[in-house]
């Protein structure tokens, strides 16, 4: 994860970014650099293609998404937000989660779609909460243990969110 | 793989010339090549003003192999020789194929690579043993002919369309089937994908869009956003099993149920029934598009008489589960591309199958707004694959066409307790690639064997396997001190390759999957001889011709690439390039193909730094570019 994303898109390193410009950024890219367009190159070429186009799809998806953002931001800065730390989340956080992680297997078990679409929502709420949180401690505060705790916290809540769309289609199958 | 590469002497054309390049939707139950031809994007008729190659091969007495029309009225008569819908049995094993009881061929299962009781199933026809794929490159060589004649030329390259939903294994055999049909395949394109651009095109449309395509053996939904000429894919799902053939099944079971209560003597039907009244079931099925009651009467072999009428209301009580069965797959997509009814603007059908009153009535009822149907849509995904041939071999300059298409299906490896690790996620755009390290669970253990799947679900049985291989080589450490970097690379055909590194030693393993369902490197050279029937000598003057116009057209390439961007080389980089090329050019006066071979190699190596600056360059003059209009805005 070496590769300055930020950079090629033409973004500043911060974790406010102009979504409308990564797209187009992206968009113009991949419109130079996309196998497509190299389909009677050299062999050179296209494997240059291919690797810029890899990257640009890469770097794309990373910073599209708060998580994986806030994630690169602190892995830049050589903080791993996966890793288990010594700090360890706020009780209730803790507690928060495991009544979501409860209210999944209710609603998984009972074969409620309804109730899982409606704990999806307000787990997206609470994603939109922490991300606004992510703004202030990465691009006013500068505080980077902080945005870790926060980093995380919204990771786990992507990972629930994965569960519920598992669930439903379980169900729906 | 090294397959051998078949240079169409049309590749060596001028660079401004109009190259032809066409686009081939390669069906289950038909199969249509265009081509665009004064920017237009047209479907190609042969001499009797078809569009349509019913996709059915027959194999002669005399060694002769007729494809469409005419293959396609022998059916009944000679069902076991006349291969039809074979497309549904590319990449699939014996075990894949459910009702083959109801199918009147005859199967053969592929053992011969060891170990492996999952090859690619074959079909016993007079003419011998064959392939899926081989069957396959009859229907597109009869397509290539037919675009030869018409556009009265060489072709630079073509196209070949694939359901979105194929699998590692289905891709390969479509691209084996092709390039043993002798055609320079530009890419392998996603069906919906291709409705999409003919169709947005077309109406200069803008925003998300879904293409429901339900062709004869096949099932998709693509869901799209449309943008100024650029088609990103937002999420894909799908049937690879699903079709209009299973709706024709439905009927034929049923005329069957009915000729037993009629009959209390069992009916044991030979292939020729079997062929009769699928055949029967596919009319009835059509005409109760437009018909509320459909009478069906036939003589079977043995004489007796079938005469029963199947009204509409019946038919739909017998497919209605096969409508509902694509209802999961569009929930699904829309799932993925996290996406609200109300954020979609059109709904657009494609395939045969979606003519079915009740098939429009789903989907309409599905997403609250009515389909769009109209196009043809029998044809749009063939329009749209040419109008892609036709910007991929550079015919136009304006690049303002850009399809960002996704993988269908998660990839992932085997892992302990035959659970799968997902390695690239379905919907990934392409290309894409990811990287997995392991370790050696095992003090002093110097082998892994790795097991490449594909599909959604977490235990391997589940999945579908695309390769198994081994690292050898690691060096001996203690368990859990060697890395092995295993990396998933998926280019724009959807094809994967896979690469296995030993980070702390670096000992390399580079394996292009091919699968074990695909034809090995041997078997296709084979095949390609004997099609050819070319003495060794013959074989020779074809290496030879091949190998110089490969040499011809890379130093025409990067000559043209030193005239735009030869400054960005100092005058010591520029050295080791040009020598190359005087190496290779002095070698073409020459007979030997191998060393001819072996000096384009050294002039594609030569260049690499050179197109690794170039590509920085054009990325940030795009950059640039946007800039510009930014200000200008």
């Amino acid at each position: 994860m070496s590769q300055k994303y930020f950079e090629l898109f033409g973004l500043g390193q911060t974790f406010t970014i102009d979504l409308s410009v990564l797209e187009s950024h992206y968009r113009k890219i991949q419109s130079a650099a996309h196998p497509d367009r190299f389909v009677t190159a050299t062999s050179a070429e296209k494997r240059e293609s291919m690797q810029m186009a890899t990257l640009a799809n890469e770097a794309y998806q990373t910073l599209k998404k708060p998580a994986s953002r806030a994630k690169y931001l602190l892995s830049l800065n050589d903080i791993d937000a996966t890793q288990e730390t010594n700090t360890a989340m706020p009780m209730d956080f803790l507690m928060q989660q495991m009544e979501w992680r409860e209210s999944l297997e209710d609603f998984k078990s009972l074969k409620d779609v309804g109730g899982l679409d409606g704990l999806a929502k307000e787990m997206h709420q609470a994603a939109k909460a922490l991300a606004t949180e992510l703004i202030t401690l990465f691009d006013e505060h500068n505080d980077l243990v902080k945005a870790t705790d926060t980093t995380r916290k919204l990771i786990f809540i992507n990972k629930v969110c994965e569960d519920i769309n598992k669930a439903i289609t379980q169900i729906e199958d | 793989m090294a397959l051998l590469q078949i240079s169409e002497p049309g590749m060596s054309a001028e660079p401004h010339q109009h190259k032809l390049a066409i686009g081939i939707d390669l069906g289950t139950t038909n199969s249509l090549v265009a081509t665009v031809r004064s920017g237009m994007s047209t479907v190609l008729q042969d001499p009797h003003g078809h569009a349509l190659l019913p996709s059915v091969v027959r194999y002669m007495q005399d060694d002769q192999i007729i494809v469409g029309h005419q293959a396609e009225s022998k059916q009944n008569e000679d069902p076991i020789n006349t291969i039809a819908s074979v497309k549904r049995f590319m990449g699939r094993s014996l075990k894949d194929i459910t009702n083959r009881a109801h199918i009147p061929y005859r199967f053969v299962s592929n053992n011969e690579s060891e170990g492996v009781s999952q090859g690619m199933l074959q079909l016993e026809t007079r003419a011998g043993l064959k392939s899926p794929v081989e069957i396959s490159a009859e229907i597109l060589k009869t397509l290539k002919l037919r675009a030869e004649k018409v556009l009265g030329g060489e072709l630079t390259g073509a196209v070949i369309t694939v359901p979105a939903y194929f699998d590692d294994a289905q891709r390969q055999a479509t691209k084996d089937a092709a390039q043993l049909a002798g055609l320079h395949v530009l890419r392998l394109l996603n069906e919906p994908t291709a409705a999409a651009v003919a169709y947005g095109l077309d109406n200069a449309s803008e925003g998300v869009y879904v293409i429901y395509d339900l062709g004869g053996g096949t099932f998709d939904v693509s869901i799209l956003h449309l943008s100024k000429g650029i088609f990103e894919v937002l999420a894909t799902n799908g049937d690879s099993a699903l079709g209009g053939d299973d709706f024709d099944h439905r009927i034929y079971c049923w005329i069957l149920d009915q000729i037993l209560e009629s009959n209390q003597t069992k009916h044991l039907l030979n292939e020729e029934d079997t062929r009769l009244l699928l055949t029967k079931a596919r009319q009835v099925k059509e005409w109760l598009t437009d018909n509320y009651e459909a009478q069906i009467t036939c003589k079977l072999s043995n004489g007796y008489a079938v005469d029963v009428t199947l009204s509409t209301d019946e038919f739909i009580e017998l497919t209605q589960n096969l409508v509902n069965k694509t209802l999961s797959p569009m929930r699904k997509a829309m799932r993925d591309a996290s996406l609200d009814l109300e954020d979609i603007k059109g709904v657009v059908m494609v395939g045969g199958a979606t003519r079915m009153p009740h098939v429009r009535h789903a989907v309409q009822e599905f997403f609250e707004q009515e389909p769009l149907t109209n196009l043809d849509p029998d044809k749009v995904v063939a329009l749209g694959a040419a109008i892609q041939a036709n910007v991929l071999a550079g015919n136009r300059s304006d690049e303002d066409l850009l399809l960002l298409d996704v993988t269908p299906l998660s990839l992932g490896l085997e892992t302990m307790g035959g659970l799968v690790e997902k390695v690239v996620p379905r919907n990934s755009t392409l290309p894409v690639a990811r990287a997995q390290d392991f370790t050696t669970f095992k003090d002093g253990q110097t082998a892994m064997s790795i097991h490449v799947l594909q599909g959604e679900r977490d235990l391997v049985s589940a999945c579908r396997s695309l390769a198994q291989f081994e690292l050898c080589g690691i060096p001996a450490m203690t368990a859990g001190a060697a890395r092995i970097r295993v990396t998933f690379q998926v280019d724009a055909d959807g094809l994967l390759s896979v690469t296995a590194r030993e980070e702390t030693k670096g000992i390399e393993a580079n394996i292009t999957v091919k699968p074990s369902y695909g034809l090995s490197d041997d078997e296709i050279t084979n095949m390609l001889k004997s099609s050819f029937g070319s003495a060794e000598t013959d074989k020779q003057a074809r290496a030879l011709v091949e190998a110089k116009v490969d040499a011809m057209s890379l130093v025409s390439a990067i000559n043209i690439a030193l005239e735009q961007d030869g400054h960005l080389l100092s005058t010591e980089e520029k050295g080791p390039i040009n020598s190359a090329i005087t190496r290779l050019e002095d070698l073409l006066n020459n007979e030997d193909n191998h060393a001819i071979h072996d000096a384009t190699e050294a002039l594609n190596t030569a260049t690499e730094q050179f197109a690794a600056k170039r590509m920085d360059v054009s990325v940030s003059r795009a950059l640039a570019g946007k800039n510009i209009n930014e200000v200008n805005l």
